[in-house]
């Protein structure tokens, strides 16, 4: 059905993805290491590359589509989600990208997003969240913690963030997954994975500001606090962290622990096994950011995934099912509607 | 002609006139609507010439029996040319005593009022607030009227008695009964509804036979009740031969994208979200999947204009419809597809504002809007509908010059075209011209290079569409530099791409026709300047100026952005110029602030169309002044 996974004729290099804009983000900002990841697995996904889109709203992470040699639309604040299904209702074999980032995606299209995850648009939503409003110089957004002081929140801001990956989850979305901009294998293997998966896909990169918000997500990529921050989710793995890798998170009932499983407490066999698939148990690892009584690690990789039908291929089946079922109605037809009278003189 | 019935040897008269404006009129949940167009159909087969109004409440069922939940539908039909639904009516059905109290003031003097007894029991006439002891019907007051009461609830009742029908069925029937009296008065079948209740109810054989008896006890009821001695006959009217059908204004733009998409070879794509009175042209398309139309409610008007824009980029001819509060929403959108430059119509259904204002109700109060309602200098093509069945004409018309020109069109209806319906002679597909498409296959520049921006003669930048291998790029809300399309910041180039998209928009005036005058000469002293769906109104108001002696001509605006270039000149060949409007007097300031003419306006911002006395007593007024 995708014939955008045609096998392009010639194979083409990460240098072919490059726009050749001047790339004009500042220096040091993380948006470099995903144009990189992305421009690095793209050859590799066997697309032609003129079926490949780029549609972003407003925002540092928006201006991403000047610099990818591919069809690109840099929009509207907020509304990149409207447009790009737009655009892969129109033609289903385009290769459908969307790069956001957590004002865009969160706060001015928080309802587009709400509904682009429920209706399932088989288009890969990238949200490069820093947890700031950068291109506007510095103001808390819906993912800043609370209490973060910026120009407009001088006193501390007063509202509680969303948490992204649990309200993808909450809006049915049919892939929820995290990494990091300082973790370029670990992204890499995720955008596979995402562009793998049959629908919307919400992948959540953290990604630092070093002008605005330096260091919001260094506990995760810093080899001094890494380890016993992070945890690396792998299907079918148990979910095991720390410094010498002695912790692990079991369930007890529906309650995640963090155990010990080298001090003799606790055994591998008892934790909790990764399953993608499993709704329940990606609800309890989309709320790790949420415990504010016990500090779980933030968990990475692909926290749920579901195969169901996508918004797109729906349509043309029932456009395909009906014209079948009833045929094409002549213009003619159209125009005299069923009940007409002549008049002669 | 007074003639002796056959079959109850009584003597019935039966008159002869040229037309009648009827109003069915009750509550919200008496299904007046429906009773209308049945009524309408049947006049339109039998060659009347007609316009329909459809007034209702915009609660879906406001408090039963209340002034607030009174639901009219108004149908003026003829032997001569109509163009309006009728200032006044000549038959006012009342359903209960609430339609008798709202609908009572424009009933002509001497007006025949059938009501509906039952609707006039001491509840009904408490919801109506009359004052306790007083009922219209029973005392005195309704003497210049020749008042028919019939108990039209008791005699369904009594037609469906045999049937064992629930008392919701029954009540529900009633409506029938009306439509066959009201057949009996007008000399008309009933044979035209029963087919379409057999085609309607064809799977549920209990409420079909109820509603085939209900109509026929309301014809039989008028053939025997004795108090009725007069019958009216309205000849058919001597329209141009051809075939013909009846049509709404929101049915017609449905069809005119339709027909449009097929002619340009291109797949429809509507992006809109529900909102009054635009949503059936939703509706309506969303019934065309065998023909490959794609309709997406979206999550908002927002996304219903984005998602039209994302399917344009990708080559479908894209719509999204809406009303006031919705075109607010779009306007960001509005201004990314003229940066862009890709093809788009937006059908505006105006409505009566500012904010929620008068949902159901008409008004032609967003033209300044369409004009200047975007940031920025961000001219679209804007061009107006001026009937029911003109709709079909100016949505395809839309089509083909966004296509043209890769503009955003704005395509302005209004309530009162957009339900209303008149019969429509439709053309056929091969009347209609081809739209030719033109998608950038090649790079168009020198040395094999990509220019997006690059302009033909008329300004018009190529349609390049994802897939099209070897022609990637990038386009977005930024400025442009000329040609290349790239990001551009320099202050020159972004004057002269000010004035591009603006010189495209004018060019569109020679794609369009010359205006002509509509009634009336080509100079004189008066010419009443109309745009939009007060046509119908002008047109009659005029041509009965003009034969009472007046010196007086109609010239009409379809295209309101750019407008015709002959425009001045023909304005400048009358004394004065009167602009009507349901406005305030926003083409009035338009015509002023182009071309210095010292044009009167005329408004009325009532949420209803005008009527013809008031215009032509107007047009008296400004030749006299």
């Amino acid at each position: 059905m995708e014939t955008a996974n045609q096998i392009p004729a010639e194979k083409l290099t990460p240098k072919d993805f490059s726009s050749g804009q001047d790339v004009k983000w500042c220096p040091g900002c993380g948006d470099y290491s995903i144009l990189k990841q992305v421009q690095t697995i793209f050859p590799d996904l066997g697309v032609p590359k003129e079926n490949l889109v780029f549609i972003s709203g407003i925002g540092c992470s928006s201006r991403f589509t000047y610099y990818m040699d591919t069809y690109g639309m840099h929009s509207i604040h907020g509304r990149a989600a409207a447009i790009s299904s737009g655009v892969k209702m129109a033609n289903p074999n385009l290769d459908v990208w969307m790069v956001s980032g957590d004002g865009d995606a969160l706060s001015i299209g928080g309802n587009h997003f709400i509904h682009f995850f429920r209706k399932n648009f088989n288009i890969k939503m990238l949200v490069f969240n820093n947890q700031i409003y950068s291109l506007t110089k510095g103001q808390y957004s819906p993912t800043s913690e609370k209490g973060k002081v910026t120009k407009t929140t001088p006193y501390g801001s007063l509202e509680e963030p969303f948490n992204p990956s649990e309200l993808a989850l909450g809006a049915k979305a049919s892939f929820i997954a995290r990494t990091l901009d300082r973790d370029p294998k670990h992204m890499q293997a995720i955008l596979k994975r995402a562009h793998e998966h049959h629908g919307a896909t919400f992948v959540e990169v953290y990604q630092n500001c070093p002008v605005f918000n330096d260091g919001a997500f260094f506990a995760y990529s810093e080899k001094e606090t890494k380890k016993e921050q992070a945890i690396y989710l792998e299907h079918g793995k148990p979910l095991i962290f720390g410094n010498d890798n002695e912790k692990g998170i079991l369930l007890d009932g529906w309650k995640p622990v963090v155990v010990n499983i080298k001090d003799g407490s606790h055994s591998v066999d008892q934790l909790w096994v990764h399953d993608e698939k499993d709704k329940i148990k990606a609800t309890i690892l989309t709320s790790f950011a949420d415990h504010h009584d016990v500090e779980f690690p933030r968990p990475f990789g692909v926290l749920y995934l579901e195969n169901r039908a996508t918004y797109d291929d729906s349509l043309v089946e029932q456009l395909q099912l009906i014209n079948a079922k009833s045929g094409r109605k002549s213009l003619d037809k159209i125009l005299s509607g069923d009940k007409t009278w002549t008049i002669n003189d | 002609m007074e003639t002796l019935d056959q079959k109850t040897m009584r003597a019935i008269d039966i008159k002869e006139t040229d037309h009648i404006v009827v109003r069915f009129s009750g509550d919200s949940g008496d299904g007046m609507q429906l009773t209308g167009m049945q009524f309408t159909d049947t006049a339109a087969f039998l060659g009347n010439d007609l316009s329909t109004f459809p007034d209702y409440p915009s609660e879906i069922r406001a408090p039963i029996g209340t002034v607030a939940g009174v639901s009219g539908f108004q149908v003026h039909f003829g032997s001569k040319e109509i163009f309006t639904p009728g200032d006044e009516y000549d038959v006012l059905v009342a359903m209960n005593a609430a339609a008798l109290k709202v609908d009572l003031p424009r009933l002509k003097k001497g007006g025949i009022i059938v009501a509906n007894t039952a609707g006039f029991d001491n509840k009904n006439l408490n919801l109506a607030n009359y004052p306790a002891g007083v009922n219209p019907i029973e005392d005195n007051s309704l003497a210049n009227y020749t008042v028919h009461k019939v108990d039209i609830t008791r005699h369904t009742k009594d037609a469906l008695s045999e049937m064992g029908l629930g008392t919701k069925e029954v009540e529900r029937s009633k409506n029938m009964f009306v439509l066959g009296l009201l057949f009996w008065m007008f000399d008309k079948p009933v044979d035209y509804t029963i087919q379409f209740i057999e085609e309607k109810f064809g799977k549920k054989p209990e409420i079909k036979e109820a509603n085939i008896r209900t109509l026929r006890a309301g014809w039989n009821f008028g053939e025997t009740a004795e108090f009725f001695t007069t019958r009216y006959r309205v000849n058919s009217a001597h329209l141009p031969k051809g075939t013909y059908r009846n049509i709404t204004g929101n049915h017609a733009t449905a069809i005119g994208l339709l027909a449009a998409a097929e002619k340009a070879g291109l797949t429809l794509f509507l992006g809109s979200y529900p909102i009054t009175p635009a949503t059936d042209i939703l509706h309506e398309l969303s019934k065309y999947k065998g023909n490959g139309v794609k309709t997406f409610q979206a999550e908002d008007e927002i996304a219903g204009i984005c998602s039209a824009i994302g399917a344009s980029y990708a080559g479908n001819l894209a719509i999204t419809t809406t009303s006031g509060p919705g075109m607010a929403l779009k306007t960001e959108a509005m201004g990314l597809a003229t940066m862009l430059e890709i093809p788009l119509v937006v059908v505006n259904v105006q409505r009566g504002g500012p904010s929620t204002g008068l949902p159901t109700k008409t008004e032609q109060a967003d033209l300044l809007m369409a004009m200047h309602g975007r940031h920025g200098e961000a001219p679209v093509v804007i061009i107006a509908a001026s009937s029911p069945s003109d709709c079909f004409d100016m949505a395809f018309e839309a089509c083909r010059l966004a296509i043209k020109h890769m503009t955003p069109v704005i395509f302005l209806s209004d309530g009162y075209i957009a339900n209303g319906s008149e019969p429509w002679r439709f053309p056929t597909a091969d009347q209609l011209a081809e739209i030719p498409v033109h998608f950038l296959k090649e790079p168009n520049g020198p040395d094999g290079k990509l220019l997006p921006y690059k302009r033909d003669e008329n300004f018009v930048r190529p349609w390049i569409i994802p897939g099209t291998k070897g022609l990637e790029h990038r386009i977005g809300g930024l400025e442009k530099q000329d040609q290349t399309g790239n990001v551009s910041y320099d202050p020159l180039n972004h004057e002269l791409m000010i004035h591009n998209r603006a010189e495209k928009i004018k060019r569109v005036a020679f794609d369009i026709p010359d205006l002509k005058v509509d009634s009336g000469k080509e100079t004189g002293k008066l010419v009443v300047l109309g745009w939009g769906s007060t046509y119908g109104a002008i047109k009659t108001a005029v041509r009965e100026a003009i034969a009472a002696g007046h010196d007086v001509s109609h010239v009409h605006l379809k295209y309101l952005n750019p407008m015709p270039k002959n425009l001045e000149e023909v304005l400048r060949k009358f004394d004065k110029v009167l602009i009507p409007e349901m406005n305030s007097g926003q083409l009035l300031q338009l015509i002023r602030a182009k071309f210095l003419i010292p044009a009167v306006g005329y408004s009325k911002v009532q949420g209803l169309p005008f009527t013809t006395s008031a215009l032509k007593d107007k047009i008296v007024e400004t030749l006299n002044a």
